[in-house]
């Protein structure tokens, strides 16, 4: 595929607020942008394309406008929280097409000053008549995912407290993480259930926030002095209920991530670090198997033990916290698992985190629902 | 109960399945061309995409495929998927269940229930 090796990520911007009462959903958007642009060396005017999700109020129209931009190539692909690593995707394609420079990908939100929830289709929504009455809630679409692999594959709730146990011992040493206390497998099983098997600590933190990232031509990005992260590959994918077929034991991310490792001409065993999407616990352990870092069903034994955990694991993953206790802003992941990735590659993870000579690394999303629609996005970053 | 006008106004081919509803009647799309029952339902056949689909009289019967247990306790909010013995899977919830009898595999029977906009959608009981 075209993308292979034909676009840097320049700039990432990870926005230090989680919670932002006195800040509007826009200029955090342009905040991050900012930010994005500072890291990189660049400046706004240099940006030539802009990419944005869902959570981009008023869509590409006002956001243009709003922020000032000029882009000859634009693109709002939103597959919920695994848009922005899909569209790092099609930035590189877009700039490997001579269609734009330099991407602007930006997302922002405030979930946890505005309190969203329900359903948030619109009434022409297809599913409308027929799964709003029945009332499952976002976390419900993840505990059937949890307790179907719990049937077919033997997986515990011990072996899903892993992950957060990991994600918390990494989240200690992130000054802006929400949640830094560092957490055992019996926390985890003694936090309330709230949507067996689920428990309050399997699921992510709502926050306030965004991020940034900046993706350019090789030409531009060998001139700014920054450490080079190439876009290898990248690979996405739908997946939904296929008219009733259901199969609820695995995700897109059996499509994406074999999509994505072709692009690259890379293996899972290449993998030196991964951000793994956690809105839930169930999510990791699934997307880890279908990413073919195990077996299929044999998630639960790769997770345990603090195998997750950098420099004590076999596969260090989201050593910011990730979603589950650093942040996950606009209740979309995507972003940061990015962002992570590009620290780790550049060596500027925290040191305690830090993947020694980190050259390759992943980052992969789910977006949407687990359990019924989602969007699955992966990408693979090299340093160079 | 009327269905509520918006709701008929966006999805009047959901409607009817509402009309037999009222009547005591579970109905599931059916395809004349692959024979194939499909949820949740459409005017065509996602398998083959023909547009040879007609409401059918479903038995009711079905298993559980997965499920869980929601706030506020244990039991009272039970969301699942249900294998339909006509081969679909529906996300819907269990009514009435004594949540340590819950499993994969339970069999179920259907209680159709009006929703507050007064369509009817197709709940689950322990058979
Ligand atoms: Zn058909």
């Amino acid at each position: 595929m075209m993308s292979v090796g034909m676009a840097y990520i320049a700039g990432a911007f990870e926005h230090p607020t989680r919670k932002a009462t006195d800040i509007s959903v826009g200029r955090l958007h342009a905040e991050c942008a900012a930010g994005a642009l500072a890291d990189a060396g660049l400046s706004r005017d240099d940006v030539d394309g802009f990419f944005c999700g869902g959570d981009a109020p008023g869509g590409l129209l006002a956001m243009v406008d709003y922020l000032g931009l000029k882009p000859r190539h634009i693109d709002s692909s939103d597959i919920g929280g695994s848009s922005y690593i899909s569209l790092v995707g099609h930035a590189a394609q877009a700039i490997a097409a001579g269609k734009c420079n330099v991407a602007l990908i930006t997302l922002a939100g405030r979930p946890r000053t505005e309190a969203i929830s329900g359903f948030g289709g619109p009434p022409s929504h297809p599913t409308r008549p027929w799964e709003p009455p029945v009332n499952a809630r976002l976390v419900d679409l993840y505990a059937l995912c949890a307790r179907r692999h719990m049937h077919e594959f033997g997986t515990t709730s011990e072996q899903l407290a892993w992950i957060k146990v990991a994600a918390s011992h990494h989240a200690q040493h992130n000054p802006h993480a929400m949640l830094q206390k560092v957490v055992t497998v019996e926390d985890v099983l003694q936090s309330p259930l709230i949507s067996d098997p689920l428990h309050r600590l399997d699921c992510c933190v709502v926050s306030d926030g965004g991020g940034a990232l900046i993706v350019t031509r090789p030409e531009i990005a060998m001139n700014l002095g920054r450490p080079l992260v190439k876009v290898r590959g990248a690979g996405e994918a739908l997946k939904g209920q296929d008219g009733g077929a259901v199969d609820l034991t695995y995700s897109g991310a059996a499509f994406s991530g074999p999509a994505a490792f072709a692009d690259a001409g890379v293996t899972p065993a290449d993998i030196q670090y991964a951000s793994i999407y956690d809105s839930f616990t169930i999510t990791v352990l699934m997307q880890l198997e279908d990413l073919g870092f195990c077996e299929k069903g044999q998630g639960g034994r790769f997770v345990a033990d603090g195998q997750l955990i950098s420099g004590i694991g076999r596969l260090p993953v989201n050593t910011d916290g990730g979603g589950l206790c650093n942040n996950h802003p606009a209740n979309r992941g995507g972003m940061t698992k990015v962002i992570e990735a590009v620290r780790q590659l550049r060596g500027e993870a925290h040191p305690a985190v830090q993947v020694k000579d980190c050259k390759l690394a992943l980052a992969h999303g789910t977006g949407g629902w687990l359990g019924s629609r989602h969007g699955s996005a992966t990408v693979i970053l090299e340093r160079e | 109960m009327q269905v509520d006008q918006a709701l008929q106004q966006n999805h009047p081919e959901a409607m009817a399945f509402s009309a037999a509803a009222a009547e005591g009647r579970f109905m599931v799309p059916t395809c004349g061309d692959c024979g194939k029952a499909h949820w949740y339902p459409r005017a065509f056949c996602p398998f083959c995409f023909s547009f040879d689909v007609t409401w059918e009289a479903a038995s009711g019967r079905g298993e559980i495929y997965s499920y869980c247990n929601g706030e506020p306790a244990p039991g009272t909010n039970v969301i699942a998927y249900v294998k339909l013995a006509e081969g679909p899977t529906v996300l819907t919830h269990i009514l009435d269940a004594d949540p340590a009898a819950l499993r994969i595999g339970l069999p179920v029977k259907v209680v159709l229930q009006a929703a507050k906009d007064g369509q009817y959608f197709p709940a689950f009981t322990p058979s």
